[in-house]
């Protein structure tokens, strides 16, 4: 036994490598990413990939949970859409081994396009789903996951929130292992789907839900506490906020914690609601208890009240917080509780994330920006750091929906509108993932659109993940270095332009270039980001040159270029010596020079 | 003890609260941090709570009960002032860092003003020049580090021994000294202002 403070997603790994898991894959995501990269690092012997996207990891994962390995997938809650197909199916067919399907939420959301809730579609896959309250439990609960999954021969999902995923405890943790020997695939017409066989398993599945929800209701992290004639249900980390608002207010009350939202233990909660006068729920994202426990007093014919999402006593959206928890507890347990006066605070400056200094991506978007001035041009953006090229001074984001959307919301723009000039921007890791299909659909069509791939050579904004264009693995093997000029060529694409944009000159003449032959158009602006590579240069302004016109300032908005005494500065503990403002500036004030 | 770090994606937040943490579990006592993790980092606020003590479950620090907040930018320990509890102490860098939005909008953010409330809000106030000891350790990376040394000089329940020892365990070798030179730093301002 040891005590070590570790981050609930390196618990989670750590849990995952203690039960025996014999393959991993996942593709990054925030908050999920540091699971698979744990257990990159604590592997000992076991295979771990970052696959090219969530589908593909869904599926690799449950090949090797037919042959009896266990199998971990990761992905945020998002990632689960795109995973979905093969999950839906998989839920019908089953497993051999143990598999979880981690998918984190993201109440808030903090780094996420959706609110959507893994809970509310482990009921519509029809799979059961663990929902941990703290990192601790987590250590202990994915190991549970990997049981339940085996016992019922059913994928599971395991949904981890941002709180809990980037929150760090005291965990005692050990060198257990479980031993697992895989049975090996055995040919059975069990793994080939037809709709007899889907008849047949929903039939089952249906019957063997209600079973798992009997059996989830002695589940050790399902628990009933606490007296009274009022009761409070909870799960997640909204778990934790209710005993800390207990503690703050002094109060007392019935309280149900739930850790497996799918299939609802039932019989738990029966008793948890047997004499209750009234109930308050409190969870994030989707009103998940409190729909159970609506329906469960229908079902039993119980009268009280279920306060929640749905009556108006929680907020629909965002994130609960131990202050919300409290005014809600406060109000419903009738416990008065005086807040303290927020003192009034000087007026604060907006500091929301921007491209780093010396980001290409800037770069980029000012060539293609200057390319299409004053044209009719639409710059549709993707998911990753580029989204953030949407601020000021640059605004070169005009759409963002979901991973590779980009490439085709630009077709079905061109289309309705024939003489808009239409850009895609897609980063390295997004444009394997999901934008390769968008391109061949472009091509087969013959839909004219400039896709521009801003490469960096990493997955950036989930911190610098490998992928197919990268030519290394997660476990630090040589692989095959896919190119992404070659690829677009191979699918039809007959004019691709590959340019550096640091160099400004000729990344602006690429840009005009694609904007006037028509056609299936393609630019790669090919630039490591800056925390693969170390730079020691960094630029300088001659005062003596500078006139203060600001125009390197309001064109780029680099956090590195600040003024001082109405002149531009270098912020040179930011600056990278990409030289873009040295471009911009009239004067030729900014000279290139080394770090200090 | 609850402890709030607030600052600019960038500036060492997240490895100053596991430091913090670490400190916590070297006493046997157990430890919470919840840390500011994705599209923040680029630049934006950043927070990290760090709960040392039994009997706390919410990652997150109750606001009005963070018995210090370090700040390593001015705003941003402002922004965070609600968590302190009355008659809390701040430790905070002098040193401003504009955002690309004030500098656009032409607005005169400077730091002084927050300075200012700081010192008339909190309990106690330990003001940092951290650039300066940054820049005497060679690296503006170990501001956070200087930070630590000033809150351990004065309102934080380690010492620096305490943090020298977490860094050991948390820091690759070759970061040591550099980092060690600013938590002393640190300490040092704080005795000698």
């Amino acid at each position: 036994m040891a005590q070590s403070l570790l981050m609930g997603n390196q618990a989670i790994a750590l849990g995952a490598l203690r039960a025996g898991v014999g393959l991993c894959s996942g593709y990054p995501g925030t908050p999920s990413t540091e699971v698979l990269e744990t257990i990159s690092k604590n592997r000992r012997g076991i295979y771990v990939e970052w696959s090219v996207n969530e589908k593909a990891a869904l599926e690799v994962a449950a090949g090797a949970a037919y042959t009896g390995t266990r199998t971990l997938v990761t992905m945020k809650q998002v990632g689960l859409n795109v995973a979905s197909d093969p999950l839906m199916s998989l839920g019908y067919i089953g497993v051999k081994g143990g598999m979880v399907v981690l998918v984190a939420d993201d109440p808030g959301p903090i780094s996420s396009q959706t609110e959507q809730d893994t809970r509310t579609f482990a009921r519509y896959a029809k799979i059961p789903c663990f929902d941990p309250s703290s990192p601790e439990e987590a250590y202990e609960m994915i190991g549970d996951a990997f049981d339940y999954s085996e016992k019922y021969a059913t994928p599971v999902l395991f949904r981890p929130t941002t709180r809990l995923c980037h929150a760090c405890a005291s965990i005692d943790t050990d060198d257990f292992v479980k031993q697992i020997s895989p049975e090996g695939f055995k040919k059975d017409p069990k793994w080939v789907i037809f709709p007899r066989l889907s008849y047949a398993a929903h039939l089952n599945i249906e019957k063997r839900n209600p079973q798992i929800g009997e059996d989830f209701s002695t589940y050790r992290f399902n628990t009933r506490t606490g007296a009274g004639k009022k009761g409070v249900a909870a799960g997640g980390v909204s778990h934790a906020y209710v005993k800390e608002a207990l503690k703050i207010l002094g109060g007392d009350c019935r309280l149900l914690k739930v850790g497996t939202p799918f299939p609802f233990p039932e019989t738990l909660a029966y008793e948890f609601l047997d004499g209750l006068e009234e109930v308050l729920v409190i969870e994030e994202l989707d009103p998940v208890i409190e729909r159970e426990l609506v329906y469960l007093c229908g079902k039993k014919g119980i009268r009280l009240t279920v306060k929640g999402k749905l009556t108006g006593h929680v907020q629909a959206a965002g994130e609960n917080t131990v202050e919300s928890v409290v005014r809600q507890l406060s109000e419903f347990l009738n416990i008065p509780y005086e807040k303290t006066a927020a003192a009034s605070l000087p007026q604060l400056p907006v500091r929301p994330p921007v491209l780093c200094a010396g980001c290409p991506h800037r770069a980029s978007f000012y060539a293609v920006k200057q390319a299409m001035k004053g044209k009719k041009a639409l710059f549709s953006g993707d998911i990753g750091c580029y989204t953030l090229g949407n601020a000021q001074p640059l605004d070169m984001v005009d759409t963002c929906l979901c991973m590779g959307a980009g490439i085709t919301l630009a077709q079905g723009i061109r289309r309705a509108e024939p003489d808009t000039a239409c850009f895609a921007f897609v980063g390295d890791s997004t444009f394997f993932a999901s934008g390769i299909t968008g391109i061949v659909n472009a091509v087969y069509n013959n839909t004219d659109m400039i896709l521009v791939v801003l490469d960096n050579s990493t997955t950036a904004m989930t911190g610098h993940q490998p992928h197919p264009g990268t030519g290394r693995t997660l476990m630090g093997d040589a692989a095959g270095k896919l190119s992404i000029p070659d690829i677009l060529k191979a699918i039809g694409v007959k004019n691709v332009q590959i340019a550096d944009p640091l160099d400004l000159t000729a990344a602006i003449a690429a840009a005009k270039k694609a904007a006037d032959d028509g056609g299936v158009q393609a630019i790669i602006y090919k630039s490591p980001c800056i925390y693969v590579t170390e730079s020691e240069k960094t630029a300088d302004v001659e005062p003596d040159q500078c006139i203060g016109c600001q125009r390197c300032i309001q064109e780029l908005g680099c956090p590195a270029l600040v003024t001082e005494g109405g002149k531009a500065a270098i912020d040179k503990s930011l600056c990278t010596g990409c030289l873009i403002c040295a471009h911009i500036c009239p004067t030729g004030a900014i000279k290139g020079g080394r770090r200090s | 003890m609850n402890i709030l770090l607030a600052g600019v994606g960038g500036q060492g937040t997240v490895l100053a609260s596991r430091l913090l943490a670490q400190c916590g579990l070297d006493k046997g006592l157990r430890a919470h941090t919840a840390e500011t993790i994705g599209m923040a980092q680029r630049g934006g606020s950043v927070v990290s709570h760090v709960r040392i003590g039994e009997d706390m479950f919410s990652p997150l620090i109750p606001k009005g009960t963070a018995d210090i907040i370090i700040g390593f930018e001015p705003a941003e320990a402002v922004r965070c002032f609600d968590y302190l509890k009355p008659g809390g102490a701040v430790v905070v860098s002098s040193r401003p860092i504009r955002p690309t939005t004030a500098i656009l909008s032409g607005s005169a953010y400077d730091g002084g003003a927050m300075l200012d409330f700081l010192k008339s809000s909190a309990g106690r106030l330990v003001v940092v020049d951290g650039e300066r000891l940054a820049e005497e350790t060679g690296s503006m990376r170990s501001l956070n580090l200087a930070l630590l040394g000033a809150a351990a000089g004065s309102a934080l329940g380690f010492t620096t021994d305490d943090i020298a020892g977490a860094m050991a365990k948390l820091m690759a070798p070759r970061h040591i000294e550099a980092n060690m030179t600013a938590l002393r730093l640190g300490f040092e301002s704080v005795k000698n202002s």
